[in-house]
């Protein structure tokens, strides 16, 4: 999460100055901010499946209901998805972890300028991510389905609208980074805080994956 | 994160960076050790430990209180005292404060102060976030009670079975206070639980390998895990029904063709390792209690760590026997049943090695060691009674019955609360410098473990006879009168013996003051752990140089050998062995102000989202300004002498740096 949290920890265990920078100061050999990511994205990963859950729950009643005239979930969701448009804003954001790669590789090889393009890409296709799902939250909107409306659209928004946000915040966090690459305080030897943006942002598109594939996908 | 700006030059003048200390020009940094300044901004996980604990105990109060006017309702057929709907919030308070801000935060207490001395560090991995935790979860405690003066509390019963809490059942704000309440409070508790993690894994002392740490420290390591993962299942299910109250969604809209068994399944799958994250500390308490009063190492080391983490796996497959009565259907009951019983063996290994440690042992029955035997007494009354609920017909019968309330409240109250309160005896002198009063001590002990079997275990008898739980009165053709009397008498018991332990409290203090302040010394009761190498009351650096640790229970072996039979022979005097507390030249994180603003942000936007959604724009610019502060703010106070840092020149350029960190959590 933070390098200064490092500085803080090894502070705190008293030779701050020498291990400063060294994660092998570690008994893990981790940084603290690094197994405090993974650990956090573990805990993640619940609140996702239960997200999951809940919308997979509802959307096999969905069929019991009479707003849905018999249709089967198949014919709703032909009828509502946009399958093509929605693949076009899942292939940007799954090209947004490439070029957080390649954002990742730029600066731990202290090439600030490439960092700073490859960092600004990245959060420019989550926002291209972002706008896709807005103007789709728009369309379902004014096709009448609103967030009440039934138990599958609210398990619907919820779980999108919870992906959403979490791009969101990995959005503020890149822009984050690139004021520091901007401002030239990130560089090779710090380039670990970059590193652990980039394993929440691959996490969030990893999760993008799974809702893609069980919300439009999976019939 | 943080950049470490390297300017070499402005570090040697020292007058540089103060102009950025408060980049915001706002909030200067505290650097006060002594008044309420220095506890309000305090990174230090030994202070944020007995802040935890007092006000753990001020909730323990107001929990029982709460406890007692359900007893005095309940202690005559047709009880007036309470009307129905102040009954029904009564009991969820309750519940909610027993479980969320007493005893998580009482064992969060014991983890924050001893689990990183216990491990041989100087604090734990992210001070600030520490600090965080528990300013977000005090102002989540002060935010869910006061709801009974804001409209009335939370009254749907703690596990807050969805429809019942719906707007259409529970019109009130109570359940929003509840759902957004817990939220916060379940933050407090995810931040905790990853800082706890990375500081058990990563800050260990040299020497100091996972199977050399006190099991105390490995119980309050399984907990974080299990908070880790189970926080989140809750957290969905409260955003569920706070969206559903709150944004009208269709959740639990029965209407809606909503499924309430979600809930359920939501709310116990957190609900079931809920209960292990509420016992676990309590063993790992005993576990260190039981070896110093009987003079002999845990019995079976391994098998104990091993046990903790078995239940700590095994919690999560268990949950749906809360459900037996919802119609699961034969074989998902078949199965819960079956791992109910299973998950009985690893206790009972426990139960067993504590009574292993203590067969043979040189045992001396202190105030501290009379709870923990309580709490092995008594919990294990509770475990049987659980194994009865894990057959299927019988809980059938069970369920929503007294036989509930008087099995939990053998686990919880004989469990959880005998082992904290065995765990505050034993290291009240190491956290406050003077010893508790040993004869006041056992006259709570007894007159609380009387109290407390005289309260809850006729609650099995009238649970039998068919009383139901949280119903608010009975008349007195049900037969249910006697045990009721009896329950309400030990209930006015149990008060009695917290009355002792506050007096206890006050008047061994002030004895110790009129003679002289004497220094109870590291090591009052010939222990163990680390903790007890170091002075007491812990000085502030906590280790004047981080031991290396060669085995487990390394304290002990570095005082006693063994002879040739096999007898503890003392081999160096404690004196010789203790660190001495004066180490001046250690670096400690500098203090700030910001966690407690960011904590009470979350509150602010609560009652937002409650009563008035403007009220959330201030509560989000606290919330952006904290973070921004938190965000500029160095890590370390530049303007503090740095003692032995002094000498590492080389280093230079880091001092001057840390005033342009930029740190973002």
């Amino acid at each position: 999460m933070t390098d200064a949290a490092t500085v803080e920890a090894v502070a705190a265990s008293g030779h701050g100055d020498v291990h400063a920078h060294d994660p092998h100061a570690t008994n893990t050999g981790i940084s603290n901010e690094k197994l405090a990511m993974w650990a956090f994205l573990g805990s993640e990963c619940l609140l996702f499946g239960g997200l999951i859950s809940t919308f997979l729950l509802y959307k096999e009643k969905l069929e019991l209901f009479p707003e849905f005239k018999g249709r089967t979930i198949n014919q709703f969701g032909a009828e509502i998805f946009d399958i093509p448009f929605t693949s076009v804003s899942s292939f940007v954001l799954l090209m947004s972890s490439l070029t957080m790669v390649l954002a990742v590789s730029s600066i731990s090889r202290n090439d600030r300028t490439r960092a700073m393009v490859w960092t600004g890409a990245t959060a420019l296709l989550g926002s291209g991510f972002i706008a896709g799902q807005v103007y789709e939250f728009t369309a379902f909107y004014r096709e009448g389905l609103g967030y009440t409306t039934n138990i599958f659209s609210s398990a619907f928004y919820t779980l999108t609208g919870f992906h959403g946000v979490h791009v969101t915040i990995g959005i503020l966090l890149l822009l984050v980074m690139l004021n520091q690459l901007l401002r030239g305080k990130l560089h090779a030897g710090n380039a670990e805080k970059l590193e652990i943006v980039g394993l929440y942002w691959h996490f969030v598109d990893v999760v993008w994956v799974v809702i893609f594939a069980v919300v439009y996908l999976i019939p | 994160m943080a950049i470490v700006e390297r300017e070499p030059l402005a570090l040697t003048t020292g007058s540089g960076p103060s102009a950025a200390l408060a980049p915001l020009g706002v909030l200067a940094r505290p650097t006060t050790s002594t008044g309420w300044r220095s506890w309000v901004t305090t990174v230090d996980h030994k202070k944020i430990g007995i802040m935890y604990g007092v006000c753990a105990f001020f909730f323990f109060l107001v929990g029982g209180f709460e406890a007692l006017l359900i007893r005095i309702q309940l202690a005559q057929p047709n009880g007036t005292v309470l009307s129905a709907s102040v009954y029904n919030q009564v009991y969820t308070m309750h519940a909610l404060t027993m479980v969320f801000f007493v005893i998580m935060p009482m064992a969060a207490a014991f983890a924050n102060y001893l689990m990183p001395i216990q491990i041989g560090a100087r604090d734990v991995a992210f001070p600030r976030l520490n600090a965080l935790s528990f300013w977000i979860w005090i102002f989540a405690g002060i935010f869910v009670t006061s709801s009974f003066v804001l409209g009335g509390g939370p009254d749907g019963g703690w596990f807050a079975y969805a429809p019942n809490t719906g707007v259409a059942f529970s019109p009130g704000h109570g359940m929003d206070f509840y759902a957004i309440g817990l939220q916060i409070g379940g933050l407090a508790s995810l931040i905790s639980s990853v800082n706890l993690i990375v500081t058990v894994l990563n800050m260990r002392a040299p020497g100091m390998n996972l199977f050399r740490m006190p099991v105390f420290t490995w119980m309050t390591f399984v907990v974080q895990v299990l908070l880790l993962f189970s926080l989140p299942v809750i957290a969905l299910a409260l955003f569920l029904l706070t969206f559903d109250r709150r944004f009208g969604a269709n959740f639990f809209n029965v209407e809606q063709g909503a499924d309430p068994l979600l809930w359920q399944h939501l709310f116990w799958i957190f609900g079931h390792p809920e209960v292990y994250i509420l016992i676990l500390p309590a063993f790992g308490i005993v576990s260190e209690v039981i070896p110093v009063f009987s003079r002999k190492p845990i019995y079976g080391y391994p098998f104990m760590v091993f046990s903790g983490i078995a239940i700590g796996f095994m919690g999560w497959g268990v949950w749906a026997h809360h459900m037996f009565a919802s119609g699961l259907g034969p074989i998902s009951v078949m199965a819960f049943s079956l791992s109910t019983m299973f998950i009985a063996v690893p206790t009972g290994v426990k139960i067993l090695n504590w009574m292993a440690t203590m067969w043979g042992g040189k045992i001396r029955f202190t105030a501290s060691m009379l709870f923990a035997v309580g709490l092995v007494a008594m919990f294990t009354i509770g475990g049987l009674s659980g194994v009865t609920h894990a057959i299927a017909p019988a809980d059938t019968q069970q369920t929503d019955t007294y036989y509930i309330v008087a099995h939990f409240h053998y686990v919880l109250f004989g469990g959880a609360i005998m082992g904290l309160f065995a765990g505050m005896y034993f290291w009240w002198p190491k956290i406050f410098g003077y010893l508790l009063s040993e004869k006041l001590g056992k006259w709570h002990f007894w007159v609380t473990l009387v109290g407390f079997n005289l309260t809850f275990g006729p609650m099995h008898i009238l649970g039998l006879q068919g009383m139901s739980r949280r119903i608010v009165t009975y008349q007195e053709t049900d037969g249910f009168t006697f045990w009721n009397g009896v329950a309400t008498l030990g209930a006015f018991m149990i008060a009695a013996g917290t009355l002792i332990f506050l007096h206890n409290a006050f008047y061994s203090l002030s004895k110790w003051r009129k003679a002289g302040r004497p220094n109870p010394g590291p090591d009052p009761w010939d222990a163990r752990s680390l903790e007890w190498m170091i002075p007491s009351p812990t000085p502030e650096h906590n280790f004047d140089e981080v031991p290396v640790i060669h085995s487990l229970d390394d304290f002990w072996h570095r005082k006693y050998g063994e002879d040739a039979e096999g007898r503890a022979v003392r081999i160096r005097a404690t004196e010789d062995v203790v660190q001495k507390g004066t180490a001046t030249d250690v670096h400690l994180p500098a203090p700030s102000y910001f966690p407690m603003l960011l904590g009470l942000s979350f509150p602010i936007i609560g009652y937002g989202l409650i009563f008035n959604l403007w009220l959330c724009i201030p509560g989000g610019l606290l919330l952006v300004f904290s973070l921004f502060g938190w965000g500029y703010e160095p890590v370390d106070n530049e303007d503090l002498p740095h003692g032995d840092h002094g000498g590492h020149d080389d280093h230079g350029g880091e001092h001057a740096g840390h005033a342009e960190e930029v740190s973002v959590d």
